[in-house]
């Protein structure tokens, strides 16, 4: 028994995409590892072909899709087993925040440029001392004269090159309690006193661009406000329910890939005397072992998708869906590699390169610890 | 008996890590993992040390001193640098049979060039086929009047562009034979005609290593190049992995501490929601569990290496130190890796690729399920 109920669109939409992305995106993605980033018009045409923000609606340019499409997005890239095109948070982390608290303008001038790719969006909420700790953000704002003046710097901001538009955090001047001081802002590409910092070099991910943003007396107009003043907290943390569970969506797909990859491996590769490494019985309870714990985490996951796409408030089990599950691609990974032996840490082997990206899914998006901490504040503990 | 090591390895230990505090600075190290640069200068003044080449004999320009004092040594060297610390400490992989074991003018030829940090050598053992035994080698050497003519191919040989020369496992003997009287170890001087090395490509890491498929194509070896007796290989190559699987511990050992280190600084310095990260308990008990583990595997990691030189090392003990030492360091480089958070996956915080390191020695010369095979084996004196 399915536990999401896909509809033959759904269906229709997940070949399409995988076809799209067999054909158009994987003979380029060797290529973007090298180089750091992945090219804007490979956004165009994921944007084009009708696979970013599928939610928005058909007004802003849209399909008005319910989050199943995201789901299956999120899904079909991250079996990719590339990051560059980081094109869920893109569609279902940082454009919600302006479809669900943009004024009309702001939508009519934004929404389907981030739908056909042209606006290529990122979200700065990390500073170098305020990781986990959003409150003690020190990015300041201050209005006047029709306009707001941003200084501050942030960091680990993905898509931090290749944004055109980037959604701010910065706690308004003069409003001492940290939890009434955030507010949100719409800063656009090439606006005076916007500059981007070092591209940032990292374990992996590499064809995703990771970068500081610095604001230096950044004046944009108050217009590019996103929602009510010192509301920041509030819409960010409205929103962490779906950045988590994306984040734990890709890393059940990354899971997924990878021990099928491992399967398929083990039993095609034989030892020297003829018998298959999916033969021997550790082999066997290892690829046992990994596939029921990724069956656990799919079940969990589709139930929580499920509650989500029904406006359910399941803060809670996200947090707890988070951490097993980016955990799980964690640990899988490992175990993987244990099973490839020699084959698995050349770069040729796609194994190298998913157990180098998943390890950072621990981290973002909330670290572990805090979904912990937060799965014990809501249990009462 | 006292479980401590005596002054002159303290000292030993001490030296090392001076040396590798001014030589693997971070931006030394951040260059050299840009670049995937052995560094040739640093291996030679280790080696002019002595710190290189400490358990090569003293007849060939060695240390004269044993297995445990290069294990304190790559401990160290890992400690301050996985990268760097494994390259250096891997860069005369496979000159150990031509010292161990009988060996007539290449020991003479080539161990004082390994033991000044001049030359580095590859023991090609394995080929493309899974798994750690050594039934499986199709590399052959059939004898002709004066010399040997090689044919085969080697997998994923470290050094394997860079070496002068390798220690070659190769068939000697019939199809019939048994792995343990057909296979012969001989050294071809990588400058002889018909030897092919191919880079193996990018690693997840040891990146500071070039990993290469050698191919032997009709390689003519002088007959005296020969180690040990003919037929003897299966055995002697047995007991390098062992000696190897203890010198890859030491290295696991650095690097769990290395990133255990860097982990500790790190939470006292780190302040979120208005306290240390210190002093949240579970970052403490990280930490403690990374100590114990830590310390558990040093134990287990000398005493093989004592038994080592005492001649007591047998398979099993070899197998159960890179087994403890590398699953220790990975789960000290995991954990260190999460306790930084972010910066934990940034390049220029280093224990991303302490992270990747402490996989790769997990992996290399036998990962944890061919070692637990052969530690089974040595537990009930079945060997499979």
């Amino acid at each position: 028994m399915e536990i999401l109920q896909y509809t033959d669109q759904h269906r229709e939409f997940r070949q399409r995409m995988r076809r799209f992305l067999q054909e158009e995106i994987l003979p380029h993605v060797e290529q973007w590892e090298k180089d750091r980033i992945t090219p804007k018009w490979a956004w165009k045409k994921l944007g084009r072909q009708g696979f970013l923000c599928t939610a928005v609606k058909p007004e802003y340019g849209g399909m008005g899709g319910d989050f199943l499409y995201s789901v299956i997005a999120a899904e079909e890239m991250a079996r990719t087993n590339h990051t560059g095109l980081a094109s869920s948070l893109h569609s279902d982390v940082v454009v919600p925040y302006i479809e669900a608290f943009g004024s009309e303008a702001q939508k009519k001038k934004y929404l389907p440029g981030c739908v056909s790719g042209d606006i290529i969006t990122a979200v700065a909420m990390t500073e170098p001392d305020a990781g986990s700790d959003l409150a003690g953000m020190t990015s300041t704002a201050e209005q006047g004269n029709g306009e707001i003046v941003l200084n501050g710097s942030k960091t680990f901001i993905s898509n931090g090159i290749n944004s055109d538009l980037v959604i701010v955090a910065a706690k308004e001047a003069g409003v001492s309690d940290p939890y009434r001081a955030v507010s949100l802002f719409l800063v656009e590409d090439g606006t005076p006193g916007f500059k981007r910092g070092r591209h940032l070099e990292k374990m992996g991910f590499h064809s995703q661009d990771t970068a500081e943003l610095f604001f230096t007396n950044c004046r944009i107009p108050e217009e590019n406000r996103l929602g009510e003043p010192g509301a920041g907290f509030g819409m960010l943390m409205e929103k962490l329910q779906q950045e988590r569970l994306v984040t734990a969506i890709g890393a059940q797909a990354a899971a997924e890939m990878m021990v099928e990859l491992t399967t398929d491996f083990c039993k095609q590769t034989k030892d020297h005397h003829g018998k298959p490494l999916a033969k021997h019985q550790a082999c066997q309870f290892a690829l046992v072992e990994m596939t029921t714990e990724v069956k656990l985490g799919r079940t969990f996951l589709d139930k929580l998708i499920a509650e989500h796409a029904g406006s359910e408030q399941v803060v809670v089990e996200t947090s707890m869906a988070k951490y097993w599950i980016t955990d799980l691609a964690k640990r899988t990974a490992q175990r993987c590699m244990d099973l490839y032996g020699d084959y698995g840490f050349f770069e040729a082997c796609p194994i190298a390169r998913g157990f180098r990206d998943v390890r950072v899914m621990s981290i973002f998006a909330g670290t572990n610890e805090i979904m912990k901490n937060i799965a014990a504040k809501f249990m009462g503990l | 008996m006292e479980f401590a090591l005596d002054k002159s390895r303290k000292e030993i230990q001490k030296a090392v890590r001076e040396f590798t505090r001014g030589k693997f600075d971070k931006e030394t190290i951040l260059d050299l993992l840009r670049s995937g640069e052995f560094p040739s200068q640093t291996w030679e003044k280790a080696a002019e040390l002595g710190f290189f080449g400490i358990h090569f004999p003293e007849a060939c320009d060695g240390g004269g001193m044993g297995l445990l004092d290069y294990v304190l040594a790559a401990e160290q060297m890992c400690k301050q640098d996985s990268a760097a610390g494994i390259a250096l400490m891997l860069a005369g992989f496979g000159a150990e049979c031509l010292f161990r074991f009988e060996t007539g003018p290449p020991a003479d030829k080539y161990l004082p060039l390994v033991a000044a940090g001049k030359m580095r050598a590859a023991a090609a053992f394995f080929e493309h086929s899974p798994g750690y035994e050594l039934s499986g080698i199709q590399t052959a050497a059939a004898q002709n009047g004066d010399a040997w003519i090689l044919n085969g191919t080697k997998a994923y040989v470290p050094n394997g562009t860079s070496a002068g020369f390798y220690v070659v496992l190769c068939k000697t003997g019939t199809d019939a034979d048994t792995a343990k009287n057909n296979l012969s170890l001989i050294v071809v001087d990588a400058g002889s005609q018909g030897i092919t090395a191919t880079p193996a490509g990018p690693s997840l890491g040891g990146n500071l290593i070039d990993f290469a498929h050698v191919t032997f194509e009709n390689v003519r070896v002088p007959a005296e190049n020969r180690i040990g007796k003919t037929g003897a290989g299966g055995r002697l190559a047995q007991c390098f992995i062992d000696e190897c699987r203890i010198q890859i511990a030491a290295m696991a050992l650095g690097t769990a501490q290395g990133a255990c280190d860097r982990a500790v600084s790190y939470v006292k310095q780190r302040s979120q929601f208005g306290k240390k990260l210190l002093d949240f308990q579970v970052t403490r008990h990280k930490l403690a569990d990374m100590a114990a583990r830590i310390d558990a595997a040093r134990w287990t990691v000398y005493s093989a290496a004592a038994a080592f030189d005492a001649n007591r090392c047998d398979a099993k003990t070899a197998a159960q130190a890179k087994l403890t030492a590398t699953s220790a360091a990975m789960a000290a480089a995991d954990e260190a890796v999460q306790l930084l958070g972010g910066y934990g996956y940034m390049t220029e915080y280093e224990i991303e690729h302490f992270y990747r390191d402490a996989k790769t020695l997990e992996i290399i010369m036998g990962p944890p399920a061919a070692l637990k095979d052969v530690i089974a084996g040595g537990l009930t004196g079945r060997q499979r």
